[in-house]
């Protein structure tokens, strides 16, 4: 069958910009390392490096209430970095953005506070069936505590939202809806400013798992109207341990704090202890001062490249890497919807994800195998799991090629 | 022969590949052969849940020693699964709780009985210990 060859459209400058990731220079079991796996943890630019490194040497002490030059500075680039990323997701004031170790500690933190505040016996939470297990457990777990249940919103074999099964899911005892922004086993983008408009017509707050989006998509707050919007530093190029939960100060102000400990507070006594304004109050103990001056400047590099080249250049990364492999007898492609981001899961008919991903990986080529942490939605596929790969925007088109040229070879060897 | 000497066996076979891809298609191989269980034991209770391919594992004592058949649904960890099976499985339950596979690492597949694989092997092994264990204290 003659494939049209999809036009390799060359918007960024890769031999550059690869420079600035020194990793993807290694080999991986002898040889050149195509790193496939972005939508797991992201690689860390020169620049992000060089902040960490600078911030340690120079600018290191505990944050806020320090009487001394040193700790004023650390302070103040921490207070900053806060600033830097309410612009980047252009929250209206950075007392909104808080500093959380990740996605996960985001969602929980939501699913906790929220859920003491506002879930009464009988009430219901709105997730759907791609989510993550970060978006499921946590909502089980208050569930549980509050006596409320979970509903789930339905998915098409395309691995799209069954739109026309919103209006009866929205019913009066949903308290809120969590739903991920892009599915990270599908690639899904989902229509959440509808959603939002939808749950929001009804007096539903929604909460946005940001974690795939973000190294992606220009994340607008205000645009989307979200009530809350969570994500993680080394997904989009930052340090590990670093996130950030975006909340409407309506929201926060009515929670109560998720940890306790030193910085949340107002004032203490045994008796009592009264809390600190926001962000603070949600930020118990020294927080991870490093990571957030380091995701800052991994947003400052995203911001250099823009957003919309790296927009188009992943789109024509997805575009041919789809066709390629498409060319491929018997594989196909979980998660076909009509809006993807660069994540391309596929399964080879007769053969397991994992021989095909031990082999890619002896032939250099880094990329995962399994559930990718979304059980339900395998078992809704009835798979054990997918090979997926995923692109950031310092992959290549021969990135592209050598998956194509390894995924052959393995089923060639398995076949 | 002793554990040892079906490990030194093996790593010599294993010295002979000239490449990674001649000792993965002889694993490969070794994995499609026919199943190394009895279909009434690949059920919920002799499975071992990887988070990455599942293993099931049965174990058989008769005559002072321990049978293990078992199997999986990953090719490449079935092949694995049927050179731990030739090197622990008819041996004293002493000598499969003493065991130190060295054999692994020595024909460079190390990372298969990773943790971080979670493809079931790190729990396989563990519970044929165990199995050896158990046995070892009743007796």
């Amino acid at each position: 069958m003659a494939v049209a060859v999809h036009e390799k459209k060359q918007v960024l400058d890769m031999a550059a910009l690869r420079k600035d990731f020194p990793i993807l220079e290694r080999p991986m079991n002898g040889r050149p390392m195509v790193f496939l796996d972005s939508a797991a943890s992201s690689q860390k630019p020169i620049s992000v490096l060089q902040t960490l490194d600078h911030y340690y040497r120079h600018t290191h002490a505990n944050v806020h209430r320090g009487v001394y030059q040193l700790s004023q500075e650390a302070t103040d680039a921490f207070e900053a970095a806060r600033r830097t990323i309410a612009r980047f997701i252009h929250a209206p004031t950075d007392k909104e953005v808080l500093f959380v170790r990740g996605t996960t500690e985001g969602i929980n933190l939501v699913a906790s506070s929220y859920g003491r505040s506002f879930l009464q016996p009988g009430d219901e939470i709105l997730i759907s069936t791609m989510e993550h297990h970060s978006n499921i457990v946590p909502w089980q777990m208050i569930a549980e505590q509050m006596g409320a249940r979970i509903k789930v919103w339905p998915i098409t074999p395309a691995g799209e939202l069954i739109w026309e099964a919103a209006d009866e899911l929205m019913g009066p005892k949903v308290k809120i809806v969590a739903i991920t922004h892009i599915s990270n086993a599908l690639g899904t983008i989902n229509p959440v400013k509808d959603i939002i408009e939808l749950a929001h017509s009804r007096g539903i707050p929604v909460l946005l798992d940001g974690a795939q989006a973000i190294p992606h998509l220009k994340v607008d707050v205000q645009a989307l109207d979200v009530d809350f919007y969570t994500f993680s530093g080394h997904k989009m190029f930052g340090p590990t341990g670093i996130g950030i939960l975006y909340g409407k100060e309506k929201w926060l102000d009515q929670m109560p704090p998720y940890h306790g400990g030193g910085e949340m507070i107002e004032r203490v006594t045994f008796e009592k202890t009264t809390y600190n304004e926001l962000p603070h109050k949600f930020e118990a103990g020294t927080p991870d001062i490093s990571g957030a001056v380091g995701l800052a400047a991994a947003v400052d590099y995203m911001e250099s490249i823009g957003h919309e080249a790296i927009g188009q250049h992943e789109h024509a990364l997805l575009e041919y890497a789809t066709e390629q492999l498409l060319g491929i007898d018997g594989l196909r492609i979980i998660g076909t919807a009509a809006q993807k981001a660069s994540v391309i899961s596929f399964m080879v008919e007769g053969l397991h994800p994992y021989d095909i991903g031990a082999l890619l990986d002896k032939m250099g080529i880094a990329v995962r195998t399994g559930h990718h942490c979304t059980q339900p939605l395998m078992d809704w596929y009835g798979i054990p799991g997918t090979v997926r790969a995923s692109f950031a925007f310092y992959n290549s088109f021969e990135d592209v090629e050598r998956l194509v040229e390894g995924v052959k070879r393995a089923v060639q060897m398995l076949a | 022969m002793s554990i040892n000497d079906i490990q030194d066996t093996i790593a010599e076979e294993f010295a002979l590949f000239g490449d990674w891809m001649e000792k993965y298609e002889y694993i490969i191989d070794l994995g499609k052969e026919l199943p190394l269980i009895e279909p009434q034991y690949k059920d919920e209770d002799h499975l071992i849940r990887g988070c990455q391919s599942k293993v099931w594992l049965h174990a058989d004592y008769r005559d002072g020693k321990i049978g293990f058949t078992a199997d999986s649904d990953a090719v490449i960890t079935k092949g694995i699964i049927a050179l731990l099976i030739r090197v622990l499985s008819n041996q004293t339950p002493e000598a499969i709780a003493n065991a130190d596979l060295y054999f692994i690492d020595r024909i460079g597949l190390k990372e298969h009985l990773s943790p971080n694989r979670s493809n079931g092997l790190v729990s396989m092994v563990k519970q044929m210990k165990l199995f050896a264990l158990a046995l070892q204290a009743s007796h």
